[in-house]
């Protein structure tokens, strides 16, 4: 079986991300990056398809620059190979931009299955993998929380307002998994030594096929006009617990009349 | 004339969504609101979403479109914007909503601005206001083109008002073409939670991984009951598997408004917040007297809620 994963290099849970208001993008220059939790879920869940399957597992990912430590994150982990798409005409691309591109890389080769993230750490808008789906002309399985692939018939549980859809479509298709669906593995020592062997094919806007309105600024439909910060809420009394903390919560709840 | 709204109506368990009727009283405010919807709805639908504003409604009772999902809607959606040209489409951010806004996005070449909290529109040009980055910032996003303009609408982004309409209704006919069938919904399980829901609770008491273990949410749920209120909990206790999806809070939950929002032994991750910052009252107990948590809260204790929580309950006992 041959599975596609999308996954996004993203900064690092660690950072505090910062809007520059100039050009009303993140940050991204001089901040360390990881491979998105997001897709470490998709990266494991491909992997555990594969060890039972057979196949291979490639990572696509769109990047904004020569970054390619979350890739490697994703090789050593067990994917057998990855693309990675950068160009600086990719700078401002939203999001139907970014699934334009990788559905232009991901269409370059037959593939079973396609896994994303339900949504990315970062940006989160979810549509992402919905156009993707739409672009290449598979069925978009979203939103599992378990998954299973029996001969050629993908079931998940879907994840519902009020609990869970069993769904199910014939492959090739798109499907996306949520946060819970597992427990990303760590790359062990083998693994990262064997993914510094492991391709990774750079493409441009031109590899793609795409023309530059395609993608990027000038491709982009959605365009930020204004950045501003909430205004903040205003912290009442924190007070160290000295014994009596509940009885000072019943007090407050009876003061705003809860109780 | 008013500018033509559309609103993406639909109906999970049974009912037509809160934030289907939101989105259709701001719709018909900021001009004229018309409704798809699309799979079998409860009778008196049609007469509902009239009360809220919808001038006509696009409806087809077909169980085609509840039991394969997004495409039919997407391919009905699709056509229906390319005959009449709304303005606007107003999609909830559901899982239904998303999916086929994300479909029909794609395919129209339109794009589409998700997460949308509030919007302008002025000579079809759309202004949104949406949170960014777990709403440490607030972004004013519009779309650059003269198509159809798709907004993703957070739940709970504007109050649902009565506004009585009678809609005319338009059958839609169903495609028949079985490439549209291919997503199946082969069954539906629901784990219907006792007492007041999340969504409408007055009161929610809402746990993170502070408290340790499954098992500790009895507590939770004890101090629950005792204010009638509703238990709710951060992402990271869902993965853990202690608490259904259905009880998480934050922008891949739940967004919740209660009067009152007692945080126990949660961080208060920007994720978390941006479904539950707009509560009216928050009290918060955490160990730890950095936890950003403390930096929105009404009242914060700083302690452990092993301690704080049973005996706010026997103090709750005491006084009732
Ligand atoms: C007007 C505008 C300008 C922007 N400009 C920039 C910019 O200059 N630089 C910048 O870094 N970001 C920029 N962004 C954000 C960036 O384009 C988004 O990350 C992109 O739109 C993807 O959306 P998302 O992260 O919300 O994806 P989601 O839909 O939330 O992602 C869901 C899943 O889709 C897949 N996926 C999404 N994106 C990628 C990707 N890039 N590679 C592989 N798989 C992916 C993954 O499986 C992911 O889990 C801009 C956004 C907008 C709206
Ligand atoms: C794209 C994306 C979407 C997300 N969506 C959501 C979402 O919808 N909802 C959500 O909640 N999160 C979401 N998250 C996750 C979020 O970032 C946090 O990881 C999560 O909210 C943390 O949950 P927590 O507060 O329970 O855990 P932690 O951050 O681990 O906090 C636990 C707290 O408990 C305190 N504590 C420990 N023991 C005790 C004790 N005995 N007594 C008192 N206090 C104690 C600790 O001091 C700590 O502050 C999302 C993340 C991403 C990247």
């Amino acid at each position: 079986m041959d599975i596609v994963v999308c996954g996004k290099i993203i900064p690092a849970s660690t950072v505090t991300v910062e809007i520059d208001p100039a050009t009303r993008r993140m940050i991204r220059k001089g901040v360390a990056h990881e491979l998105d939790p997001a897709a470490a879920s998709a990266v494991e869940e491909a992997l555990r398809l594969m060890e039972k399957e057979g196949g291979t597992v490639t990572l696509v990912t769109m990047g904004f620059n020569e970054i390619t430590i979350g890739i490697r994150t994703a090789l050593a982990m067990g994917a057998t190979s990855a693309v990675h798409i950068f160009d600086d005409a990719l700078a401002g691309s939203d999001a139907l931009a970014t699934a334009k591109a990788l559905a232009a890389a991901i269409g370059k080769k037959p593939f079973d299955l396609i896994i994303c993230g339900t949504e990315s750490s970062d940006s989160y808008s979810g549509i992402v993998p919905g156009q993707l789906a739409r672009l290449l002309g598979v069925p978009p399985v979203t939103f599992a929380n378990e998954m299973t692939v029996e001969g050629n018939t993908l079931t998940i549980k879907r994840q519902s307002e009020s609990g869970y859809d069993v769904v199910e479509a014939e492959l090739p298709a798109l499907v996306t998994v949520t946060s819970g669906i597992n427990e990303p593995r760590y790359p062990q020592l083998k693994g990262i030594m064997a993914a510094k062997r492991k391709e990774i094919l750079q493409m441009s806007v031109e590899d793609l096929g795409l023309a530059a309105d395609d993608v990027g600024e000038q491709g982009a439909r959605e365009k930020v006009l204004e950045i501003g910060r909430p205004p903040k809420r205003e912290a009442g009394d924190v007070v160290e617990d000295d014994g009596e903390g509940g009885k000072r919560i019943a007090d407050f709840l009876a003061e705003v009349k809860v109780l | 004339m008013a500018d033509i709204i559309w609103v993406y109506g639909e109906v999970v368990d049974d009912a037509v969504t809160s934030t289907t009727l939101e989105m259709t009283t701001k719709a018909a405010e900021a001009g004229a609101a018309e409704v798809i919807l699309l799979g079998p709805a409860p009778e008196d639908a049609v007469e509902l979403l009239g009360r809220h504003g919808a001038g006509k409604v696009y409806r087809s009772p077909d169980p085609v479109f509840r039991d394969y999902l997004t495409l039919p809607a997407a391919a009905v959606v699709e056509s229906l914007i390319r005959q009449h040209k709304p303005a606007v489409v107003l999609f909830a951010s559901s899982y239904g909503g998303r999916d086929v806004a994300a479909a029909v996005s794609a395919s129209l070449d339109c794009g589409a601005i998700t997460d949308v909290a509030d919007f302008t529109l002025t000579d079809g040009a759309v202004e949104a206001k949406i949170p960014a980055l777990g709403a440490s910032y607030w972004n004013t996003s519009t779309l650059v083109h003269d198509d159809v303009k798709l907004l993703l609408v957070r739940p709970k982004a504007f109050e649902p008002a009565p506004n009585p309409k009678t809609p005319v209704v338009e059958e839609i006919a169903t495609p028949d073409d079985a490439e549209l069938r291919k997503v199946r919904l082969k069954e539906k399980v629901t784990a219907k939670a006792e007492g007041p829901q999340l969504d409408s609770a007055n009161v929610i008491v809402a746990g993170g991984r502070g408290l340790a273990a499954e098992e500790n949410f009895d507590m939770l749920r004890e101090l629950a009951d005792l204010l009638g209120g509703a238990v709710g909990a951060t992402r990271a206790v869902v993965d853990s598997g202690w608490v259904p999806y259905s009880l998480q809070i934050g922008q891949t939950g739940k967004t919740v408004k209660p009067d009152l929002y007692i945080a126990c032994g949660i961080s208060g991750a920007v994720q978390h917040l941006a479904g539950m910052k707009d509560s009216k009252l928050i009290v918060a107990v955490n160990k730890d007297a950095d936890a950003p948590i403390f930096q929105m809260c009404d009242l914060g204790i700083v302690g452990d809620v092993f301690k704080i929580v049973p005996q706010l309950i026997e103090e709750i006992k005491a006084r009732k």
